[in-house]
């Protein structure tokens, strides 16, 4: 079990050009706290959406990486969206799971994966080519290669303590975030 | 019904790739049938087949962010799927368009459709989104046209809701 926070630097100190998408809740807050960008989108509702938000912007921009962060919660919410990435195959989509085994926002009640149930598993079943869980900081180096340049969707679970880092508000307005991004990615284009 | 499907489809399909849609994402609805084979022949359609309809309005707030237009194409017992997906596009000002193909409206023979599609509407603008309907073929191009335009020139959600009476009631008595 890693730090939350440690294994969100140790991902993003690597992103190189890669967007980001994270899901509502902790991933969030750990993103914004380690690695604030404009290449960063945050969500903080629309639960079970994140990893699918990450296939749309990943299909329109099939030359960059799109790594979507999110949490165990959040994915479970939306297990149909592993079935739609795993059909649709884009190649540049990597999802990493931030897997507390608890849905921390709302008292740090067990969640699915605290019982039994595998996300990697499920993904690798749903037809990603790469999925794999890393509980350790050096399984997590080593997974951090396919995580940027491997042939995608790419699930990575990374199972942290169940801890929660103080709160660092990021950006909350919803159209600020969205307007922040598109004109950091799209330049000029994003007014039209 | 005043023209059959594959010619109305036509007409839809023409307007979106007038509107510059790159990304169609949808749940299958019989109403849609021909149009959505004629998304899946365009090279520059990039088509999504989804398990859920509120998979879509996410996917689609994605594909904005990386500079593309895209439009959810579903039936109206989707649109319950979409509700709480819904607050990510009123919260930042996503375009959406949406095409629903009507069910439970108008000679419908599954009672089981009426429910939802009779609050289709409600729960739409409940949700910020802003409903235009479609009664007759003639309306389809200029319909979408319109609802393309007011979606991406000025980040709105537009629901264009196409009646049962144009699609045709299925029948299963």
């Amino acid at each position: 079990m890693l730090d939350r926070r440690d294994a969100v630097a140790a991902i993003l100190r690597r992103r190189g050009r890669a967007l980001v998408v994270t899901g509502l809740g902790s991933p969030t807050w750990d993103v914004a706290a380690v690695a604030d960008s404009p290449h960063n989108f945050y969500l903080w509702g629309a639960m079970g959406g994140a990893a699918v938000v990450g296939l749309g912007l990943a299909l329109a921009q099939p030359s960059r990486r799109v790594l979507v962060l999110t949490g165990d919660g959040e994915l479970l919410m939306g297990l149909g969206s592993l079935a739609t990435i795993g059909a649709e195959r884009p190649p540049n989509l990597s999802v990493v799971v931030l897997d507390n085994e608890r849905y921390g926002e709302t008292g740090m009640q067990a969640s699915h994966t605290a019982r039994g149930v595998d996300l990697a598993a499920m993904a690798r079943a749903a037809g990603f080519p790469a999925a794999s869980t890393a509980a350790t900081a050096e399984e997590l180096d080593a997974a951090l290669p396919a995580l940027y340049g491997g042939a995608g969707p790419v699930l990575l679970v990374v199972k942290v303590l169940a801890t929660q880092p103080p709160v660092r508000v990021p950006l909350r307005d919803g159209t600020h975030i969205k307007n922040r991004f598109r004109e950091a990615l799209l330049g000029p284009q994003a007014s039209g | 019904m005043d023209e059959s499907q594959p010619v109305w489809s036509q007409y839809i399909y023409q307007a979106l790739k007038e509107a510059e849609i790159g990304q169609v994402a949808y749940v299958p609805d019989a109403g849609h049938k021909d149009l959505i084979e004629l998304c899946h022949a365009d090279a520059r359609m990039r088509t999504v087949s989804l398990t859920t309809e509120e998979e879509g309005v996410a996917l689609l707030a994605g594909a904005w962010l990386g500079g593309t237009r895209g439009v959810l194409l579903m039936q109206s017992s989707g649109v319950g799927n979409c509700i709480n997906m819904l607050s990510l596009v009123e919260e930042c000002r996503f375009p959406l368009l949406m095409i629903v193909t009507m069910r439970g409206q108008w000679g419908e023979t599954n009672p089981w459709q009426v429910p939802m599609g009779q609050a289709a509407a409600a729960v739409l603008a409940t949700c910020g989104v802003i409903v235009q309907h479609v009664e007759a073929t003639r309306d389809l191009a200029p319909g979408v046209a319109a609802a393309a335009q007011m979606a991406f020139v000025s980040n709105r959600a537009v629901a264009l809701l196409v009646s049962q009476r144009l699609i045709g009631a299925k029948k299963f008595d």
